[in-house]
């Protein structure tokens, strides 16, 4: 059966073509596209995507309105029932927001945009998103944002270290994240949120334009771990 | 009811506008600035009589975002009295 995904577009989502793009390149099947002020998700869903953007055009902080939209109450209720959701760039930021992933995102440390393609280091090789990376393997994936400077208090980094829950670090730092965080997983492991965009690093053309197609195997560990499960 | 809140950074948390502030302070020779921090006032009018547990729960759950936020909340008194019609 092909995966029923669902990829959610905020007013200011500008990564959400990119996203039900990069799905259907790699399970084959068209994601619902879902328009933030629906009030419920599509029934059966294996998998929700909130992609990157400026939603509410980052009003009173980036992802803090989106995160009180009619349909994230819709997707939290389905994140607690263990569907997987990932975040990307301003979704991770929501996914903070929502209380969904701990932390928040803040200014870059050094003030400027930063828009490029990083190495990232594999920090978690347990979820539905990862299984397939070796662990402190070393990937590329595009990164453009201006809010990506992830912090939480010590007791909860300690905690996401403990916990294997750092999926990816930056190789390199880039925007001033405590612990070169870029992105983590929900303590079930089944809700991800990451600032680099892996939907950007699909494709041939992809690895051409941005010097990797990395991104893919997030996708296609995700379609592996649902066919499995 | 007029209300105003106040968002700041935690102490401890890195400010980074603030940083680049204070460096274009210093640039334009103001001297004796040790420190610049940025923050957030937010003007309500509110019915008469909403109590501080509402407004903060406005806080907690929106206005401010508590794991690198801290908020304080001003009831102003009389907010008519010194208005222009």
């Amino acid at each position: 059966m092909p995966l029923k995904a669902a990829v959610i577009t905020f007013p200011g989502s500008n990564c959400d073509r990119d996203m039900a793009v990069a799905i259907e390149a790699v399970t084959g099947a068209t994601p619902a596209r879902i328009w933030h002020g629906d009030a419920q998700l599509p029934t059966g869903l294996d998998f929700i995507a909130l992609p990157g953007g400026f939603s509410y055009g980052d009003y009173l902080r980036a992802g803090a309105m989106a995160a009180k939209s009619p349909i994230m109450r819709a997707v939290v209720e389905a994140a607690e029932r263990g569907i997987a959701v990932l975040g990307v760039c301003n979704g991770f930021q929501v996914l903070c927001e929502s209380g969904l992933l701990p932390g928040a995102l803040m200014r870059n440390a050094g003030q400027r945009f930063v828009c490029r393609t990083v190495a990232l280091e594999v920090g978690n090789t347990a979820s539905p998103f990862t299984h397939g990376f070796a662990d402190g393997e070393v990937i590329r994936v595009p990164i453009a944002h201006h809010d990506g400077n992830y912090f939480a208090d010590t007791a909860t980094l300690d905690r996401l270290e403990g916990e294997d829950r750092i999926a990816f670090r930056y190789a390199e730092e880039c925007n001033g994240s405590q612990r070169r965080i870029a992105g983590i997983v929900s303590e079930n492991g089944r809700v991800l949120g990451m600032m680099p965009h892996p939907e950007r690093a699909i494709e041939p053309a992809a690895h051409r334009a941005m010097g990797s197609a990395d991104g893919r195997r997030v996708f296609e560990n995700l379609v592996g771990s649902l066919i499995s499960a | 009811m007029k209300v105003r809140i106040l968002v700041r950074l935690k102490p401890g948390v890195l400010d980074p506008q603030g940083r680049a502030v204070h460096h274009s302070l210093d640039g334009l020779g103001f001297e004796g600035v040790n420190d610049v921090r940025i923050g957030r006032l937010i003007e309500l009018d509110v019915a008469p009589g909403t109590s501080q547990e509402t407004l903060k729960s406005m806080c907690e759950k929106l206005l401010a975002n508590t794991v690198i936020e801290d908020f304080t909340i001003e009831t102003l008194a009389s907010d008519n009295a010194g208005e222009c019609a």
